[in-house]
């Protein structure tokens, strides 16, 4: 200690200071209005000009709202109540309230149907969204539902439903007695799904062979460009034809090798099962028992559906489908196995590079062409193929995105306490990945939700269809805009909002890192 | 330096002539970067090894080689008798019967304490939920921290963490211990707490591997002290022979410059 140090730097803290209250202009709402609201000159104004701006709305659009005709049957009659009156005319939602909701085609003597598909949902839903506090149990609730739904929606025999969850159960059992059986009877089953499988491909390939010829000789060679096309085909064929018998054999033999640790023959017999049991028995049993015992509702066909309803059975059917298969593909990217990693890598890149509405197009004329005349896909469904294979490349690099994110270090541990692949994507990375990813995922589900809109440009009467075609071209409505689109806003509105809001809760509840 | 000085008990600590890892002219690269060469390790049950170096010696890598974090190209690895090879079945076998600790300890910050220990004890073992939690309870109980057991990791200091960890381990019953740094990332105050817990594990007998840089440690507990530098094993010898009559240049540098202030 040097000199000129008059006294010593030693010092003892003896007492413990109590903690006192902030003082009082810092808190409360004075506190909030000077920090968000006055805190400078800019600001000032900025407030200034937003109130102003608010004013003249609210001003502006009150009237509109408190003017509003609830009860007429034309545009015109609203405009005789109005006199001039600046007013909504809000009785075109009355009046067509059921079109809005079910579509115009939907028989009016069962709207009960996806009233209660509706409520159900929201029962079934519970389980899945709200897991933290509902019994694992209740999920069988979530997971009847899609039968019950579809039921429901479509009509027609119960046990059509009924027989494809028994088809699902069934390839469940099948997969586990192939996984559980012993080597030589295995390997028998192997040899034989080997041999269909083998036989079946090579028979397919050459189909396609045979197809790729007939579409280069019909292109033709008139032109630059239909030469090209015309060659490539041809290429394309020949390459095939070269290639059928070999591609047969080998992947049936692949599934004959693969007896020994029963991976691929246990999934493709699954596979042959419930094909063989959809594609051959699902008509006749399914009817044989309705003849016996007849629970039936009237059938509606896909065309029928319309409405709100229809955006909220694609928005919800593509949702759910789209996170377990965005969720895959985000995995198989990240696979060390280059054909997986490439299958998905080149999904991704392409139906991300492809605008949602061309594949719907794809999805309504070009899809028929593909399957044989009247065993052609139901329209719904390829809609809806089309929707979820857009929207899980999506939701697939979101989820890439919250894998990237994991320390290398969670891999690890997981691995060094001999947890194997499946677990530990399971339990450690995949539920840490997804809560990364949940404003991502949310962010596309909401986009999702809107885009159903789009099929009304294939024709569908979904809510916006319904509005642009049989409502407003109908002379009694005529150019009613603001309510009809309000009200479609107004129901996406509060859908989305409901979700962004739901998964802003569920951050919460998942978040760990302090108390 | 944190000076254990508590008192070790070693009358559990014997080394049987049993082996428990056998590494032969194990070489490593990563990419062109020969990060392991030749290495010729073996350890027998219950010795307490501790593998000092400068940094990028490969010391980590050499005990990540073992439980197959990293994958050797040459020479052979043999744990417990089991071969280490690319057989996924051999290398899950080998990863659940040697325990590792990590330097960022790499808890699940999903899961609670008490989920943390019991889940590969659950899924990996197929112990019943209610056995397993037991368990865990009796390996919390022993790093002494018990009542945190319902609470997450981010709850808990890095000294706690790192003593969850070890106790994650310890439930799945693993004949080896590997520590990879354990203490590196703590503050001085806590890296008492996670030596002795490692000390309570030797004077059990436990096979453990250490990568340290804790000299107090090593010259307590452990019974082999190993000197690595630009991938190789350059010296080994007892603690009291290593630190007072270090035998390479190399070896008396580093000590030197670890021991010199």
């Amino acid at each position: 200690m040097s000199d000129m140090h008059a006294h010593s730097v030693a010092f003892v803290q003896e007492t413990q200071i109590p903690p006192a209250p902030p003082p009082a202009r810092e808190t409360g709402v004075i506190k909030w209005m000077r920090e968000n609201l006055f805190s400078g000159w800019f600001n000032t104004i900025l407030t200034l000009v937003a109130l102003y701006i608010v004013i003249r709305l609210v001003v502006g659009v009150f009237p509109w709202f408190v003017n509003g005709v609830w009860d007429a049957d034309s545009i015109r009659e609203c405009r005789d109540i109005l006199q001039g009156q600046v007013g909504a005319c809000f009785a075109v939602l009355v009046d067509r309230w059921d079109h809005l909701l079910f579509g115009f085609q939907y028989p009016a003597d069962g709207y009960w149907r996806p009233v209660l598909a509706f409520i159900l949902l929201i029962g079934a839903a519970m389980p899945a969204l709200f897991y933290m506090y509902i019994p694992s149990r209740f999920l069988i609730a979530t997971a009847l539902y899609p039968f019950v739904a579809y039921w429901l929606l479509w009509g027609g025999s119960l046990w059509v439903p009924i027989f494809v969850l028994a088809a699902i159960i069934a390839t469940g059992l099948i997969f586990k007695l192939v996984e559980g059986m012993n080597v030589q009877a295995r390997t028998m089953i192997a040899a034989l799904v080997g041999i269909v499988a083998g036989l079946g491909l090579a028979y397919l390939l050459y189909l396609g062979a045979k197809e790729l010829w007939f579409i280069s000789e019909s292109v033709g060679s008139s032109g630059g460009f239909a030469t090209i096309a015309s060659l490539l085909f041809k290429a394309f064929s020949i390459f095939t034809f070269v290639f059928f018998v070999p591609m047969g054999i080998f992947v049936g033999y692949a599934i004959y090798q693969s007896a020994e640790d029963g991976g691929l023959v246990t999934v493709v017999t699954s596979l042959f099962a419930i094909y063989v049991m959809l594609a051959y028995l699902l008509g006749p049993v399914s009817g044989a028992i309705n003849s016996i015992i007849p629970i039936e509702l009237e059938p509606v066909p896909s065309r029928d559906m319309g409405g709100f309803m229809l955006c909220m059975m694609l928005g919800t059917v593509c949702v759910s489908l789209s996170i377990p298969l965005g969720i895959v593909l985000a995995l198989g990217r990240q696979s060390k196995m280059p054909l997986i990693k490439g299958v998905c890598v080149v999904f991704i890149e392409f139906v991300r590079g492809v605008p949602l509405i061309t594949l719907l197009f794809v999805a309504n004329v070009m899809l028929a062409y593909f399957f044989p005349p009247g065993s052609g896909l139901d329209l719904f469904l390829r809609v809806v193929i089309m929707i979820t294979m857009f929207s899980s490349a999506y939701i697939a690099e979101v989820i890439r995105g919250g894998l990237a994110a994991l320390p290398k270090g969670q891999y690890e541990a997981a691995d060094s306490l001999g947890l194997n692949y499946t677990q530990a994507t399971r339990l450690i990375i995949l539920p840490q990945a997804l809560k990364i990813s949940i404003p991502g995922i949310v962010n596309v589900a909401v986009g999702l939700f809107k885009d159903t809109t789009l099929v009304s440009v294939i024709s569908m009467f979904d809510i916006v269809g319904m509005i642009r075609g049989p409502i407003q071209q109908s002379t009694d409505w005529i150019s009613v805009y603001w309510e009809l689109y309000g009200f479609a806003a107004l129901c996406f509105f509060v859908i989305c909002y409901g979700i962004s809001q739901y998964s802003q809760w569920l951050e919460r509840q998942l978040q760990t890192d302090h108390r | 330096m944190a000076d254990a000085a508590t008192n070790v008990d070693t009358s559990q600590m014997k080394v049987s002539d049993e082996v428990a890892i056998s590494i032969q002219k194990m070489n490593k690269w990563f990419g062109n970067f020969h990060v392991l060469r030749d290495i010729d390790l073996t350890v027998f049950r219950g010795e307490r090894i501790v593998i000092c170096g400068p940094s990028g010696s490969g010391k980590s890598t050499l005990i990540r080689c073992i439980n197959a974090l990293e994958e050797h190209q040459a020479g052979t690895i043999e744990v417990d008798g089991t071969l280490l090879s690319s057989d996924l079945k051999n290398i899950d076998k080998i990863r659940s019967e040697v325990g590792m600790c990590f330097q960022h300890f790499n808890l699940f910050p999903h899961l609670t304490i008490l989920e943390n220990c019991t889940l590969a004890p659950i899924w990996v073992r197929k112990i019943p939920k209610k056995e397993a939690e037991e368990t865990a309870m009796h390996f919390l109980a022993k790093v002494k921290i018990p009542e945190q057991a319902d609470k997450y990791p981010g709850q808990l200091s890095g000294g706690q963490q790192q003593r969850v960890a070890i106790a994650r381990s310890l439930c799945m019953r693993p004949r080896i211990m590997l520590f990879d740094e354990p203490t590196s990332a703590l503050d001085p105050e806590m890296i008492k707490e996670v030596l002795d817990t490692m000390i309570e594990l030797a004077e059990e007998g436990m096979t453990m591997l250490c990568v340290t840089h804790e000299m107090g440690f090593a010259r307590q507990v452990a019974n082999r002290v190993i000197f690595m530098d630009a991938g190789q094993i350059v010296e080994q010898n007892e603690p009291e022979e290593f630190f007072s009559n270090p035998k390479s240049d190399r070896t008396k540098l580093f000590l030197s410059q670890i021991l010199g202030h």
